[in-house]
């Protein structure tokens, strides 16, 4: 099984990189470019076969580790 | 009063922590590794900066959830003193021992050099030996020293007076909201901040304004 979790800023949470990349983009001549967020994605190879196991241990892993829920949204897709 | 220091890979100012503690309280500080799960038993522990774990995931992220974390909070629950500097404040918040999240500098630049401070709270027991609202002297040096709290929480911080250091009018580093540099905890005992006191205690350094929070912290005459 494979597992994509997408860790994304919350919304109202100043995000300094996208606007960067924002500016950027338009700098390269990209109009109607709004706002920009920056987030991470991360692909993870599960092992197990219980798919509604593998979304729980996925939601416990972001919980855990891979976003800070002070500033952070996740999202848990299994393909 | 006996301390300890917190070494895990990547921190690059622990020799600077355990110098200041060991010429500050005239003992050498025991040392703890990030698979320890003891401590001993000390009135101060300190989680130095530097880049653990090279900053990998977020700041902090990875070194908060190593075994000598948990020891930490159960010293830290104990009433013990935590003092986090730098990527140590990040490690505080990441292993939820304060609250908020330190965020890259809005910037997005590495910022390194002098800051003025201003003492937000001196009753605290690292801040005691400092006047409110004086405005102290301390190196700075983060990309991710940019404090975020939703408004519950700042409010909460505000309210009961957990803001400890303020970055002085027209010096904030990082866009830190409010200005915070440092925080307490609600009890007290744990401290983070963004500056390091550490690198400003003698004449060598150019000036001792970080000083009297290990003398304060430690109960030594200034």
């Amino acid at each position: 099984m494979k597992a994509r979790v997408t860790v994304t800023l919350k919304n109202g949470v100043l995000d300094p990189q996208g606007k960067a990349i924002e500016h950027a983009l338009s700098g390269l001549g990209f109009d109607g470019v709004g706002q920009v967020r920056q987030g991470k994605v991360f692909d993870i190879e599960l092992t197990g076969t219980d798919k509604a196991k593998a979304e729980a241990d996925l939601k416990a892993m972001c919980d855990k580790l891979l976003a800070n829920t002070v500033i952070e949204n996740y999202n848990v897709a299994i393909t | 009063m006996k301390s300890a220091v917190v070494l895990l890979p990547g921190l690059n100012r622990d020799r600077d922590m355990i110098a200041a503690l060991t010429k500050i309280s005239g003992q050498v500080p025991a040392t703890v590794w990030q698979t320890d799960t003891e401590i001993p038993d000390v009135d101060l522990i300190a989680i130095p900066g530097g880049f653990s774990f090279g900053d990998y995931l977020r700041c902090g992220a990875i070194a908060a959830r190593m075994p000598v974390m948990r020891a930490v909070a159960e010293k830290a629950a104990k009433g013990v003193m935590v003092i986090g500097v730098c990527n140590g404040f990040q490690i505080l918040l990441e292993a939820g021992l304060l609250p908020g999240a330190l965020m890259r500098n809005a910037s997005l630049k590495f910022v390194c050099r002098h800051v003025k401070l201003e003492i937000a709270n001196a009753n605290t027991m690292f801040t005691r030996r400092y006047q409110p609202g004086q405005i102290i002297r301390s190196p700075v040096a983060h990309h991710d020293g940019n404090y975020f709290a939703d408004a519950e929480t700042l409010a909460r911080l505000e309210g009961e007076g957990q803001v400890v250091f303020r970055y002085a009018e027209g010096t904030n580093p990082n866009g830190s909201i409010n200005d915070i540099a440092g925080i307490v905890s609600e009890k007290g005992n744990v401290l983070g901040l963004m500056p390091h006191p550490e690198n400003l205690i003698e004449a060598a350094h150019g000036g001792s304004d970080g000083r009297a929070l290990f003398e304060g912290a430690l109960g030594i005459a200034a």
